[in-house]
């Protein structure tokens, strides 16, 4: 709770809404073909926030329930393809936990769209494109998120009782 | 006599077996009852709200809150007791957490009151009263009879007022509970902010612990009702769903003891930040398949993800709950 949320881009409202994509990238593919899509000079919408792992099985849920509360509109994690992990095993295991870390999600009312896992090798830096384009635009339809907007929302029900519990009152009857 | 520490217990949205669990200190009870005065106590002593109102400021020693918080009468309480108390003491996993009860956060407060009050079969309730803080009748002197009113959100004690310590549990075990007023007598107390048991998971304190493989392979999951349990393996690599992993210690493994997988009423050690997120993190990943239609065919095996990853603790997700999106 103390720590700083993400601070929304100018303007936030539904109308000139920018989704905010919290991106978790493995260090040994998605990540090298974003830097591909980099040099080779690609555009695509500057939406997502990076994160750099060494593993796409380093990508903890706790992570991206995290980046949810704190205000990302999406979460997206890329990966090396199925047996081209550099650890040998580390995206079985983020696949597995992802499947459920989607249904999850589902319960707890969050659209599917705003989370998605991709595999990208280091040669596809006009996949990286592609995924951020796209994902960009379904969360955009979508709108925001804004949970810690909603959470804060949520707890005014709190205050409204201290009015009638504050006020002093004489010591009735024992 | 009067010198004697004011220790206050009350409950908010619980089921009582917290307030039981002080009566299974048994014969102890009875050193506790010497050394304190106990000014509250709803489920076993006649005091009123007017008398927790009339006395000093900070004059209870220690308040015992259990149960979590989804009413403004509660609000109300939990503060007044905190206002009165130098020391509260969440106790138990529903003032922790939000245990049982927050499992309400997977629906609107409006669709709980409608089906409750409207559309369960065995209603009549033809012109769709509900309680809350709209008068609905009056009180023989014309006043008007109002009852609380029920929040959107189940709470956990510590997201309505400022809480000292933790008694984790459903309920907190004897032991525990015994080590704690040993503790505040002597006033011995750890730091504020601790959770009163020990910060390790469960399996350290559980005899199944040799017989877990180093590598996990979870084919299924199984409910302790469809099969034989063996009574000495390891509960997970019988493809039990044992939450001991992801809890903290304290109750010495009682249901695996009686050959029942842990559901994690002692809520996450300190590391953990969510404990769904962090359960699935730690077992799901054992899962035996790698394609994404064999993972979900063992996933459906998976009964009820939310309320089973989040059985204890729902207040506390990182998510918070049901959300409009």
């Amino acid at each position: 709770m103390s720590e700083k949320q993400m601070q929304p881009t100018e303007g936030s409202k539904p109308k000139g809404f920018e989704p905010q994509i919290v991106a978790f990238f493995c260090n040994w593919c998605t990540y090298t073909a974003a830097d591909l899509a980099g040099v080779s000079r690609m555009k695509y919408a500057p939406n997502v926030r990076i994160i750099r792992v060494m593993c796409s099985g380093r990508v903890d849920p706790q992570f991206i329930m995290k980046a949810f509360a704190q205000g990302a509109d999406g979460v997206l994690i890329g990966g090396c393809h199925p047996g081209d992990c550099h650890y040998s095993t580390g995206n079985y295991k983020c696949l597995r936990r992802m499947r459920m870390v989607q249904r999850i999600l589902q319960r707890f009312g969050l659209q599917k769209e705003r989370f998605r896992l991709e595999w990208i090798s280091g040669a596809e830096g006009d996949r990286v494109r592609a995924v951020v384009n796209e994902m960009v635009e379904q969360v955009r339809k979508l709108g925001p998120l804004d949970l810690p907007g909603k959470m804060k929302k949520l707890d005014e029900e709190l205050a409204e009782h201290e009015m009638h519990v504050e006020p002093a009152r004489e010591a009735a009857h024992v | 006599m009067s010198e004697k520490p004011k220790v206050a217990f009350y409950w908010c949205a619980a089921c009582g077996g917290c307030d039981e669990a002080v009566v299974d200190l048994a014969e102890g009870i009875l050193d506790v009852v010497a050394a304190v005065d106990i000014v509250l106590w709803p489920v076993a002593m006649d005091f009123k709200k007017a008398d927790i109102e009339a006395r000093p400021d900070k004059s209870i020693l220690v308040s015992f809150i259990n149960g979590s918080i989804r009413s403004s009468e509660q609000v109300e309480w939990v503060r007044l007791l905190r206002k009165k108390s130098q020391l509260v003491i969440s106790f138990g996993t529903c003032a922790g957490g939000g245990g049982i009860p927050a499992l309400a956060n997977e629906f609107s407060r409006e669709e709980i009151l409608k089906y409750v009050y409207e559309t369960c079969p065995s209603n009549v309730n033809e012109s769709k009263v509900r309680p809350g803080p709209t008068p609905v009748a009056h009180n023989g002197d014309g006043s008007a009879l109002t009852l609380p009113e029920l929040h959107e959100q189940v709470r956990s004690l510590d997201q309505v007022v400022a809480v000292d310590y933790y008694l984790p549990g459903c309920p907190p075990t004897p032991k525990i509970i015994a080590a704690a007023v040993g503790a505040l007598l002597s006033g011995k107390m750890p730091p504020p902010g601790t959770v009163l048991s020990p910060d390790k998971a469960l399996c350290d304190e559980c005899r199944r612990k040799d017989s877990k493989p180093a590598d996990l392979s979870l084919a299924e999951f199984k409910r302790p009702h469809q099969m034989h349990i063996d009574p000495e393996k390891c509960l997970l690599a019988q493809g039990l769903l044992c939450m001991g992993g992801s809890t903290r210690s304290g109750c010495e493994a009682l249901c695996p003891e009686g050959n029942m997988p842990c559901t994690g009423c002692f809520g996450p050690t300190s590391r953990v930040r969510d404990k769904g997120a962090k359960v699935v993190s730690a077992i799901l990943s054992n899962i035996a398949a790698d394609e994404p239609e064999a993972i979900d065919k063992i996933l459906d095996t998976f009964p009820d993800p939310v309320g089973t990853l989040y059985r204890y603790g729902f207040s506390k997700a990182m998510l918070r709950r049901k959300q409009d999106d």
